[in-house]
């Protein structure tokens, strides 16, 4: 035991109103009271409905440290399991995805489970005939995640059977989902594409600070975004601007655009940049979509769907969505040091096709292994990642615009776009769900 | 016009590959048709670069701005550079239409980057489809089949 298990007041005190401690982000023992504490008492996201859209579909993958998979029942519900043999901790389901019909089946020996994850067979079972075998936890088949909810496709998950709702969780802003889907005409979303999957060596809440980060793309991104407005700058005039130099100019963008944009806040961690505008806000119309949002929706409904042009938001700890472009990143953590990410892309059912183009080219740009823009940004995080351990400063630092009576528990509050109280938001979510139910001390105020 | 003869090809390959790995980039960028693209898949076998996700799927424009950015003065994650070393296998010319001028050849490679102290190896097939230009062999396809084209990949800084 180290200096922060079971004491929730040592970890409070590591997020001050506007200061971070840099064990946040370096210390293993932080990372493993993350693992147990944090991904579980938070509704974490796990995958999205259309990858598993017929009974006995699967999808694995893993919820904090833990593989779990999600698979359509064959009531047609979707249940999250955890991916273990209660025999001898085998990871049932092997493969990414999948049908395995009505049944997993273990590799081992072939003890077989319910797409509930209840026991079905045993082979040889007269073995366990006079053993108390029914008596023990092995009997109750594959733990099934107790609180699993569902919204508009996008499924998450509670590990730990107490705790928040996925409403008092989410509040208001699940707005960014239903805006996202909203822009099908018909009102559904498909993963599809493949996702790009990489790894930075860093902490994986440097990637979720960043989406809110508004002061860094004009430094950072010079180099890629700069260096494509410079080369578009010399076009021909007339010339058909690219979709490619849509995508790439607006992150240099001015500081004031960025401060116009503007912030918005929701309780709990979550909240988005891009409330008025974005750089997502000046993409060239796609023939014939406008027409289609406008016979789905009537006038004034497509163009109120369509005038949403939300940047970056964070779903506390570790999704991040973009409704105008379609895409969603998981930062999922695998070390405090080792964060792998998932860039995944959706179609708008019933859109052109050209949206879906539109979609590919921004996440293979912007967000994968080969895209010039991440790049600078995996080079300041694995720069800070190693910085940190200095001992000459100990605090990472988010006064930009700090107001000692900025709101804690508004529903929902707007600010201006370079304020770092989306960072300070998500921080403080973080100390109340570490130490939320936590045993020992309780002084510093454990939620 | 005379024929284009099998090294001929075979050279164009080793000699595409060698412009890069000493980073002469500008001159490597040259060797595309007007309409040439630089494509690396997201999954084997992959048909679709449009409307499938790509790891790369790069016109001459996004390759300007890619060897621009890497020569910039502000690209911090190119300080110090990325060097890379390309190892080939010698090209199967595995389609050649001499009447229109145009040319397939597959080589598999092993390829690696490094930068700092990492460095990493990658393994995998290189399919070019060539053209013939007043004369001269122009890249209309450079097509990267990387083995581990859907793992978990760290940074990529230049080309395979």
């Amino acid at each position: 035991m180290g200096r922060y298990t079971d004491n929730p007041a040592a970890i409070r005190a590591l997020v001050r109103e506007a200061e971070v401690h840099k064990d946040t982000y370096i210390d293993p023992e932080i990372f493993d009271l993350e693992m147990e504490h944090l991904f579980a008492n938070t509704w974490v996201y796990v995958g999205h409905a259309s990858q598993i859209p017929n009974k006995g579909d699967y999808y694995s993958t893993t919820v904090g440290l833990e593989p779990v998979v999600m698979v359509r029942h064959t009531d047609d519900s979707i249940r999250v399991l955890y991916n273990r043999c209660p025999h001898k901790g085998v990871k049932v389901a092997g493969e990414t995805c999948g049908n395995t019909g009505k049944f997993f089946r273990c590799p081992y020996h072939a003890w077989t489970f319910k797409t509930d994850g209840s026991l079905l067979s045993i082979p040889f079972k007269q073995g366990y005939e006079k053993t108390e075998f029914s008596c023990c936890e092995a009997s109750g088949g594959m733990a099934a995640v107790q609180a699993v909810h569902v919204y508009r496709d996008f499924v998450f998950c509670r590990l730990n059977p107490e705790g928040i709702s996925f409403d008092d969780f989410f509040g208001k802003s699940l707005s960014t989902i239903d805006n996202m889907v909203d822009r099908s005409p018909e009102g559904k979303l498909q993963i599809t594409g493949g996702v790009l999957r990489y790894i930075n060596r860093c902490n994986w809440k440097m990637l979720v600070d960043n989406q809110t980060d508004t002061t860094h793309p004009m430094v950072v991104h010079e180099s890629s975004a700069g260096t494509a407005a410079s080369a578009w700058s010399k076009a021909p005039p007339g010339t058909l601007k690219p979709m490619a130099v849509e995508v790439f100019t607006p992150f240099v963008s001015s500081y004031e655009f960025f401060a116009e944009m503007g912030i918005r806040v929701w309780p709990h961690g979550h909240g988005h940049t891009g409330v008025s505008k974005s750089i997502h806000s000046d993409y060239s119309a796609i023939p014939g979509y406008l027409e289609q949002m406008e016979a789905a929706y009537g006038k004034e409904r497509a163009h109120a769907i369509l005038h949403e042009n939300r940047h970056n938001t964070i779903y506390f700890p570790n999704l991040t969505m973009k409704g105008p472009v379609q895409t969603m990143r998981v930062f999922k953590p695998l070390a405090v040091d080792r964060t792998l990410v998932e860039s995944w892309t959706f179609r708008l059912v019933g859109a052109p096709d050209m949206l879906l183009e539109r979609t590919l080219m921004y996440n293979r740009l912007i967000n994968a292994p080969t895209s010039v823009v991440a790049h600078d940004d995996t080079e300041v995080y694995e720069r800070a990642q190693e910085a940190l351990h200095s001992r000459g400063r100990d605090w990472m630092n988010l006064y930009r615009l700090y107001d000692k009576d900025e709101p804690r528990d508004d529903p929902q509050h707007e600010t201006n776009g370079t304020n770092e109280l989306q960072m300070r938001n998500q921080m403080r979510a973080w100390a109340d769900f570490m130490t939320a139910g936590m045993p020992g001390k309780t002084e510093g105020g454990a939620a | 016009m005379s024929q284009i003869t099998d090294e001929q090809l075979r050279t164009f390959v080793y000699d595409e590959a060698a412009l890069i790995d000493e980073q002469k980039l500008q001159e490597w960028e040259q060797l595309f048709t007007d309409d040439g693209h630089y494509w690396m898949p997201l999954t084997p076998g992959q048909t679709d670069p449009i409307l499938q996700g790509s790891l790369m799927y790069e016109d001459r424009m996004l390759l300007q701005i890619r060897i621009e950015r890497f020569f910039g003065k502000r690209t911090f994650s190119q300080q110090p550079h990325t060097r890379c070393h390309h190892l080939l296998q010698q090209p199967r010319i595995t389609a050649r239409d001499d009447a229109a001028g145009r040319y397939t050849l597959r080589t598999a490679f092993h390829y690696v980057e490094t930068r700092r102290d990492e460095e990493a190896l990658y393994a995998g097939w290189v399919t070019h489809e060539l053209v013939r230009v007043d004369g001269t062999l122009r890249i209309q396809l450079k097509r990267v089949d990387l083995l581990n084209c859907d793992a978990a990949l760290p940074n990529i800084q230049l080309f395979m």
